[in-house]
């Protein structure tokens, strides 16, 4: 009896909490009259609601907490990681069939080319974040670059998707070896706020040199890829893949076509990650990540380290924004906010940090989840928020928290996550 | 001569404002490590609470006493959402691996932004100037030094302010427990300080500052929407890290040099790239004093 008592106690001081907070922005409703002046509707009702929906929500929680069973969180990892040899094939058959299986709507490959969009981003990011453990919050800013290298490219020089996409990715690689020079020297969160700024400074010039970029209203009209020479057209001719192969033209052909695009980009990172990670260089952003310190005393060479890890990081960032941009045939300063740095990050970290397939993961959840919820509108991102919130407490290391260093002296210990961070290890 | 010194006076003005947003990040970064992305979004509650309480209190009492219930009221409120931000956000993810409370907090930014914005709405929202007049500094060829009573007011308001805050952690116990647990989390609570206590005041006197500055914010500019809270919050951040994160007058001078860098460069340069100066100005600052202007130099221990 008293634990019921003690639970409706708890629950009515989080309510007159939910009171306090909810009070000035559900209980009221700012508006105008007629004069233009401000004018204060209450709205009662819609308070004691939502108060009501908080206590009734922490006396579920806490009974809840009662009779969870405790060891749920660490038997998932457990049992992911040896399914993980299965998930991942059984991810990849999936996704190279997807397009092609019968009866797939257009919407649901244009969803795929988004989500793998985004798993490309992250895979990409996390060879700064999740092996060499450098913060970098502005990965927007390489997106960009991208994006604007081909927009800029195509609408100048008329050059195609294919010549562009190693230029734009050498030139995202320029802007992170650029930015990552002066950062060489930061740790921790003032890397993160330098990285911030950066993101922030190329957007903004992005939107003011509007003799360059068009300013606020963007670039159109930019060229979609072509197979081989062949454009994707409404309507058979000479010069077209349906022309040439003699199929109907079919919208259906585009999208399917982009979608082994970045589905071959978005591998290709994962392909020199992995690799990469068997070589020096990969070796050498574990152990940075691990120890500064150490990496130094054994004559690592800590700087060019950094630079390689930014600028490959930032070149996949740059083939990203090409596609983005081919795909889109529309570029605007809107597209590269430091929301988009943040969702990435949100999926570096949510995947585990580190974890390719944690990426996969967290993308699918991510991005999926919220365009599933298209039609909630102005609630998707309050959602998305709260989602954020939530996961991080319930799984702060990720949906896949461990992983084994690639080569270590003696016995191969798993690292959690947690060990990953700027120079500690 | 007289451009100047406005350019000047208006710089200090928003310096003072950025400046006690930015005491609000680095009290929570020295006490716990962790950027408080959200704290830019608790300035814009201030700022929405302020505008509620003065539209409600419009006609019923008078402009400087309707001025003090904006202030006390955006205070009380936003104190409660620094509480409960600590309590549900951050807390379960102290001792975390140091992302993850990050993207919690990026995440409770998004919350709250949406959250205000579905409530009341995306339209920005303006009252009138209810400080208004001031007086002529100087008269340099017809171009006129003006020195309002608004900027007045702000100044000495956030000069009170601090003079207040710098009471309560030099002198009193609390203050001496929340320098404690800066130093040492582990050592202070076996020597018998209420660690979570400690950390939970902190989170409510910076969001106490920071709704000081939103109400002041919207007293200056008149207009606010749901979004003032990101870019006030990315200034006051590159603030508190130019002048040293961790520092409590390292974030003030932070906060000065942003607003007086701002206001030079849009009455001298050009006013589009004003964010790109202030940035630049971190990095390059950053470059050369990787601990900022009043930073402690760590030193790497092995």
């Amino acid at each position: 009896m008293s634990r019921a008592l003690d639970i409706l106690k708890d629950a009515g001081s989080v309510a007159f909490f939910a009171l306090l907070i909810f009070a000035p922005f559900l209980g009221v409703q700012l508006g105008d009259n007629n004069a233009g002046n401000l004018t204060l509707g209450a709205r009662p009702a819609l308070l004691a609601g939502a108060v009501a929906l908080v206590f009734g929500a922490r006396v579920l929680m806490r009974l809840w907490q009662d009779h969870r069973p405790t060891t749920q969180a660490a038997k998932l990892s457990a049992r992911l990681k040896p399914a993980g040899r299965f998930i991942a094939p059984a991810l990849l058959v999936f996704a190279l069939i997807m397009p092609l299986l019968p009866g797939v709507p257009a919407q649901y490959i244009d969803l795929g080319v988004l989500i793998l969009t985004y798993i490309m981003l992250g895979w990409g990011l996390n060879i700064v974040v999740g092996l060499a453990g450098l913060l970098d919050l502005g990965y927007v800013a390489f997106y960009a670059v991208g994006a604007y290298s081909f927009a800029l490219l195509a609408q100048d020089f008329n050059l195609s998707f294919w010549e562009c996409l190693p230029l734009a990715g050498l030139l995202a690689a320029c802007w992170g070896m650029f930015l990552g020079f002066p950062v060489l020297r930061l740790r921790g969160d003032y890397l993160a706020i330098v990285t911030l700024a950066f993101g922030e400074i190329i957007r903004l010039v992005i939107t003011n040199w509007v003799s360059l970029t068009g300013g606020p209203n963007g670039i159109t009209d930019i060229p979609n890829p072509s197979l081989f020479g062949l454009r994707f057209a409404m309507f058979p001719g000479p010069g077209t893949v349906a022309g040439v192969f003699h199929i109907t033209p079919h919208p259906w052909q585009r999208i399917a076509f982009l979608y082994y695009i970045i589905l071959g980009l978005a591998l290709i990172t994962n392909w020199v990650t992995l690799r990469l990670r068997k070589q020096p260089l990969g070796r050498a952003w574990e152990a940075l990540r691990e120890d500064e310190i150490a990496c130094r005393a054994l004559g690592i060479n800590v700087r060019n380290t950094k630079l390689t890890a930014f600028a490959i990081g930032a070149m996949f960032g740059g083939f990203a924004g090409c596609f983005f941009a081919t795909r889109d045939g529309f570029i605007s300063p809107d597209s590269f906010t430091f929301m988009e740095s943040a969702t990435v990050l949100a999926i570096v970290v949510l995947g585990g940090a580190g974890s390719q397939l944690g990426i996969v993961l967290a993308a699918c959840v991510m991005i999926g989840v919220p365009q599933m919820l298209q039609s909630l509108a102005i609630y998707r991102m309050l959602i998305f928020g709260i989602a954020l919130v939530v996961i991080m407490i319930v799984r702060p290391r990720g949906f896949i928290s461990e992983r084994r260093p690639t080569i270590s002296l003696g016995k191969a210990q798993a690292i959690s996550a947690d060990l990953i961070s700027q120079g500690k290890g | 001569m007289a451009y100047a010194l406005q350019q000047l006076i208006n710089g200090l003005t928003l310096g003072m404002i950025y400046g006690l947003i930015a005491v609000g990040y680095t009290m929570v970064y020295g006490i716990i490590g962790m950027i408080n992305f959200a704290h830019g979004d608790v300035f814009m509650i201030g700022a929405f609470v302020g505008i509620i309480s003065l539209t409600a209190l419009t006609g019923i009492t008078s402009v400087p006493l309707g001025l003090l219930a904006a202030f006390v009221l955006a205070a009380v409120f936003c104190g409660v959402y620094g509480f409960a931000i600590e309590r549900v956000a951050y807390r379960p993810l102290r001792g975390s691996f140091r992302l993850a409370p990050l993207i919690s907090a990026i995440g409770m930014s998004i919350l709250l932004e949406n959250y205000v914005q579905v409530s009341q709405g995306a339209l920005e929202r303006a009252i009138p100037n209810l400080i208004p007049g001031g007086f002529t500094l100087m008269d340099e060829n017809g171009f006129v030094v003006q020195l309002s009573w608004m900027q007045i007011s702000i100044v000495v308001v956030t000069l009170i302010v601090l003079a207040v805050f710098t009471y309560i952690v030099t002198k009193t116990p609390l203050g001496r427990a929340m320098r404690a647990v800066e130093q040492d989390a582990k050592m202070a609570a076996l020597l018998g300080i209420d660690t979570n206590r400690t950390i939970t005041l902190t989170f409510i006197i910076g969001s106490c500052l920071a709704a000081f500055a939103g109400v002041m914010f919207l007293l200056y500019y008149g207009v606010i929407d749901f979004y003032i809270g990101f870019n006030a919050g990315i200034k006051a951040f590159t603030a508190a890290v130019l002048g040293g994160i961790g520092s409590l007058p390292g974030a003030v001078l932070g906060g000065l040099l942003i607003g007086l860098i701002e206001a030079f460069w849009s009455g001298y340069a050009t006013v589009a790239y004003k964010d790109v100066a202030v940035y630049s100005i971190l990095a390059i600052v950053l470059m050369f004093m990787p601990s900022g202007l009043l930073g402690r130099h760590e030193v790497e221990k092995v």
